[in-house]
């Protein structure tokens, strides 16, 4: 393998991450599968295309501000929809995400249409190539995805061993009754959980937005970091890791050797070989699964 | 749209004492019903028949084996194309291709239930979703190797020298197909095979301790729903006279998914009743759309999708036993006022 497929494996892998991270967050702490994962990273991005509009002169300001609606965003999502959903079968909550997932589709033409936005382009950036070693490049937007997907997961990482909210929500997603007999509130944990997981995927979406537009695409991204989150473990963060590491690597293989199409079936054939021989994953813990 | 509501009467009425008397009107009312409708009402229905096949399958396998199941988009499209690749490549008639589609859809139902024995629940759920997601990308890859960028024209079908083409022809077809998928599952469900499945959705380890069979009837409850999917997809494509991988996207999983709980898990008039609401829906969005400004006017399917998942989202969380349980609870109110109306009156 060349060189620059390993930078392509390593930006691909960084993208799937830093948005399955999201789908940990959620599943860890209270076991609900979030497949509207997809949406709300591109609904994330279409709000950097809105304050980029809007603030076009300062882009810091309108990247700290989309994340700040990204946040809040999930938020809400818990407080008005899955918040009603507790203590229901696992599977109503599912379908919830996936009728949240097609609602937010639907909202996102409505506002949006389905042309494609380059919000990099409000800003008059060009999103120059980085030169790394040996003639291998890639562009700035992805080095910064790397980056950021780096910070993201050693952030994630600290705040879930030594923060205070951090133990709060792995207790709960250890044990919900115990944690909340301790005095642990759940829907707060809960919505935090939520609010994270959608921050962490509106990061994935603006910064992808600003290395290839927007459009409606988007959201299967989102869907194909889902394998990468499952093969790792669906309640592992380094498990999320390297099985983005994983599913990218078969995925460019695939799209190299074989053939193009391949792309967004690969991450699911690699899914279907982890559920029939490690359906709990490389480093998930293997007593909690819904498993015969 | 007179003519739904007048099915959903019939349907409803299942299991009074007259049942007899009821079934022989409503097949009466089936059968004189496309004459007098008009071409698009006719289409309507014929939609909502072909629909309803897919969601009794998906119902046998959810409602009743407990089974769960985001394959549905995935082998319709594999008897779609069953049909599409034999009538291109050989030019196999009808009887040729449904059989084959019937049979490609209980293989592929056998390979999507292997691993309902090792999983349940939610990772079932994904494992039916990687196989869709391998089975379209089968379908494209046959498109684009054929360079069909547009998809496969297929011909009407002729039986005993008869080409169905019209409106009218289609619906005596699809009825049939429609009746057919409703006896087998009435009959699966009241005999062994039923109760069976019944035993394995409350718990398989019961079950199992029971005496049943687990892998055999999960794999058998895979296998026939699968079938009667493929079935479906087969029709599709004569009924369409066209197959193209596009058509079969992860939406209509959802939104067969959705017919099955907005009519009512684990009934079959729900699963025909949750057809009709999921197939009309459009098109009462539709109508409603003329009212509306024109920016939103001419994105009705954008309105339709954000419209569709609002209505998803009130039954799941207002209403889980959806239409029949709505209509449950209607009457019970309704006869609850009555006789809370005739103890007030009484003392007087």
């Amino acid at each position: 393998m060349s060189l620059q497929l390993l930078a392509n494996v390593i930006v691909l892998a960084a993208i799937y991450a830093l948005v399955g991270s999201g789908y940990v967050l959620i599943y860890r702490v209270s076991r609900v599968l979030n497949l509207a994962h997809g949406e709300l990273m591109m609904v994330g991005a279409y709000l950097l295309v809105a304050l980029a509009g809007l603030f076009p002169l300062n882009p810091p300001l309108a990247l700290a501000l989309a994340a700040t609606c990204g946040l809040l965003m999930g938020i809400a999502v818990y407080a008005v929809l899955m918040r009603w959903m507790t203590g229901e079968a696992v599977l109503a909550a599912v379908l919830i995400t996936i009728a949240l997932g097609i609602l937010l589709r639907g909202l996102t033409i409505l506002i949006w249409t389905t042309q494609q936005f380059y919000p990099g382009a409000s800003f008059g950036w060009r999103n120059p190539p980085v030169h790394l070693a040996r003639g291998v490049q890639i562009s700035s937007a992805s080095a910064a995805l790397v980056c950021l997907t780096a910070v993201v997961y050693l952030g994630l990482l600290v705040f879930l061993r030594f923060t205070r909210w951090g133990v709060r929500m792995r207790a709960a997603g250890q044990n919900p009754l115990l944690a909340e007999q301790r005095g642990i509130r759940l829907h707060g944990v809960y919505a935090l959980a939520w609010g994270l997981s959608t921050f962490t995927a509106a990061l994935a979406g603006m910064l992808l937005s600003l290395d290839a537009g927007v459009d409606l695409n988007m959201a299967t991204i989102g869907l194909k970091a889902f394998p990468a989150a499952l093969v790792g473990g669906l309640d592992s963060l380094p498990g999320a890791a390297l099985g983005a590491l994983i599913v990218a690597a078969a995925e460019i293989a695939a799209i190299q050797y074989v053939d193009p199409l391949l792309s967004d079936v690969v991450p699911f054939i690699v899914l279907l070989v982890i559920l029939a021989i490690r359906p709990w994953g490389l480093f998930g813990s293997r007593e909690q699964l819904d498993r015969v | 749209m007179s003519d739904r509501s007048a099915l959903a009467k019939e349907l409803s009425l299942f299991g009074t004492p007259a049942r007899r008397l009821r079934l022989a009107l409503a097949f009466a009312v089936l059968l004189v019903l496309p004459f007098l409708a008009t071409p698009f009402q006719l289409d309507l229905l014929n939609q909502v028949l072909l629909a309803s096949i897919s969601a009794l399958a998906l119902m046998l396998l959810t409602g009743f084996a407990g089974l769960i199941s985001l394959g549905t988009a995935g082998l319709l499209a594999a008897g779609a194309f069953t049909v599409g690749v034999l009538f291109r490549e050989i030019a196999a008639p009808f009887w040729v291709t449904l059989p084959a589609a019937a049979a490609v859809g209980a293989a592929l139902g056998l390979i999507f239930g292997l691993p309902s024995l090792r999983l349940r629940g939610l990772y079932l759920a994904i494992s039916t979703l990687g196989l869709h997601f391998v089975v379209v990308y089968l379908g494209g890859e046959y498109e684009a190797r054929q360079t069909l960028s547009t998809g496969i024209m297929v011909d009407s079908p002729s039986i005993g020298g008869f080409t169905v083409s019209s409106g009218r022809a289609w619906y005596f077809v699809l009825l049939a197909f429609a009746a057919l998928a409703l006896l087998i599952s009435v009959n699966l469900r009241r005999t062994r095979t039923g109760r069976a499945w019944r035993a394995l959705r409350e718990r398989d380890v019961v079950a199992a301790a029971l005496g049943i069979n687990v892998t055999r009837f999960k794999l058998l409850a895979f296998v026939i729903s699968a079938a009667m999917t493929a079935t479906a997809g087969a029709l599709f494509a004569y009924f369409r006279n066209f197959v193209s991988i596009d058509a079969f996207s992860l939406y209509l999983t959802v939104q067969y998914v959705a017919m099955i709980i907005i009519g009512g898990m684990g009934s079959l008039a729900g699963a025909i009743l949750g057809a009709g609401f999921v197939v009309l829906f459009p098109y009462a969005i539709e109508a409603a759309a003329g009212y509306l400004p024109a920016r939103f006017g001419n994105m009705v399917f954008a309105l339709d999708y954000a419209a569709f998942g609002v209505v998803m989202i009130l039954f799941l969380l207002l209403e889980p036993e959806g239409l029949l349980g709505l209509w449950h609870r209607l009457k019970n109110s309704l006869a609850a006022r009555q006789s809370g109306a005739k103890s007030t009156t009484a003392p007087q």
